[in-house]
């Protein structure tokens, strides 16, 4: 049956100053404030994608999670994948709607910047994703109290067995000043390590 | 005017995050959207609003916009013209 050959192809993580790719890292600069240390990690991966400084910080995470994968396991550049996205996180886009706001709150100084609630909001992550990597598939993002194994396993699975996608890349991306985390592995039928509940979560907890 | 031609260099880079893009790089006579910069719609909005904030200038219609922002070197003689602070 697919389902029981459904594999974790690849996983990717920032946090603590880090970038990993499956079990190695792939960058670390410990001194930067979040900002800079996007920064250094955009220009020592490669990614070369000019709207990536429009991103908020949780774009960016997001993003620079899934390119460092979905680059790893591009078979032919520039051939169309049908790799859906399921990203979630534990409170959108309040980091970046916090700097809105205060933008907005005095009235005799009100100068809401466009930039700032355009490039911003996690469908923006997954947009510039899909942009880079034209993936015309589903994506989604939802909101959970914790990374909720349960609901992206099941998600993944359905869209895999329903043949709405040939893979899926979830994700789980959280932003809030410097405390920041992102997370994602892509779901495929190749790949060695097994795609259950528990495994997504070790390998959450070893980033 | 120089000197305004050069803080315009500096405030497109910061406030519109072209962080690949040195000061050294933007021509006084480049286009700043298309073939030039590549600046966008959203971009479009921004320099609006630094207009409003930094010049004192308030855009009614955005379409003006199109003129206004097609280089630094019509961009700064708009604002010598028109600029309240």
């Amino acid at each position: 049956m697919k389902r029981q050959l459904l594999k974790i192809k690849a996983y990717a993580s920032i946090a603590n100053n880090r970038v990993s790719l499956n079990d190695g890292i792939v960058f670390s600069e410990e001194k930067n404030d979040l900002s800079a240390f996007l920064k250094q990690a955009y220009k020592s991966l490669d990614t070369n994608y000019s709207k990536f400084f429009k991103m908020d910080a949780l774009s960016k995470l997001g993003f620079l999670a899934a390119d460092i994968i979905l680059k790893s396991t591009q078979k032919e550049p520039d051939l169309e994948r049908n790799t859906a996205l399921v990203f979630s996180n534990s409170a959108s886009s309040l980091d970046t709607d916090r700097k809105h706001q205060k933008s907005i709150q005095d009235k005799d100084n009100y100068f809401p910047s466009p930039a700032v609630f355009v490039y911003t909001l996690p469908n923006i992550c997954l947009g510039e994703i899909s942009i880079k990597h034209k993936l015309y598939s589903e994506n989604s993002f939802f909101i959970f109290n914790h990374i909720n194994t349960g609901y992206l396993f099941d998600y993944a699975n359905n869209l895999i067995l329903s043949n709405k996608a040939d893979e899926v890349l979830c994700g789980w991306v959280n932003c809030d000043g410097e405390d920041y985390e992102a997370f994602v592995y892509l779901v495929s039928t190749e790949g060695t390590i097994p795609h259950t509940k528990e495994e997504i979560l070790k390998l959450y907890n070893i980033k | 005017m120089s000197e305004l031609k050069q803080e315009l260099k500096e405030k497109i880079i910061t406030q519109l995050n072209l962080e690949d893009i040195a000061i050294e790089e933007i021509a006084d006579n480049d286009p700043l959207f298309g073939d030039g910069l590549g600046l966008d719609s959203i971009d479009a909005l921004e320099l609006i609003v630094m207009l409003d904030k930094d010049y004192g200038i308030k855009l009614t219609d955005p379409k003006e916009g199109k003129k206004i922002f097609e280089s630094i070197e019509i961009m700064a003689a708009y604002i010598s013209e028109h600029r309240s602070k």
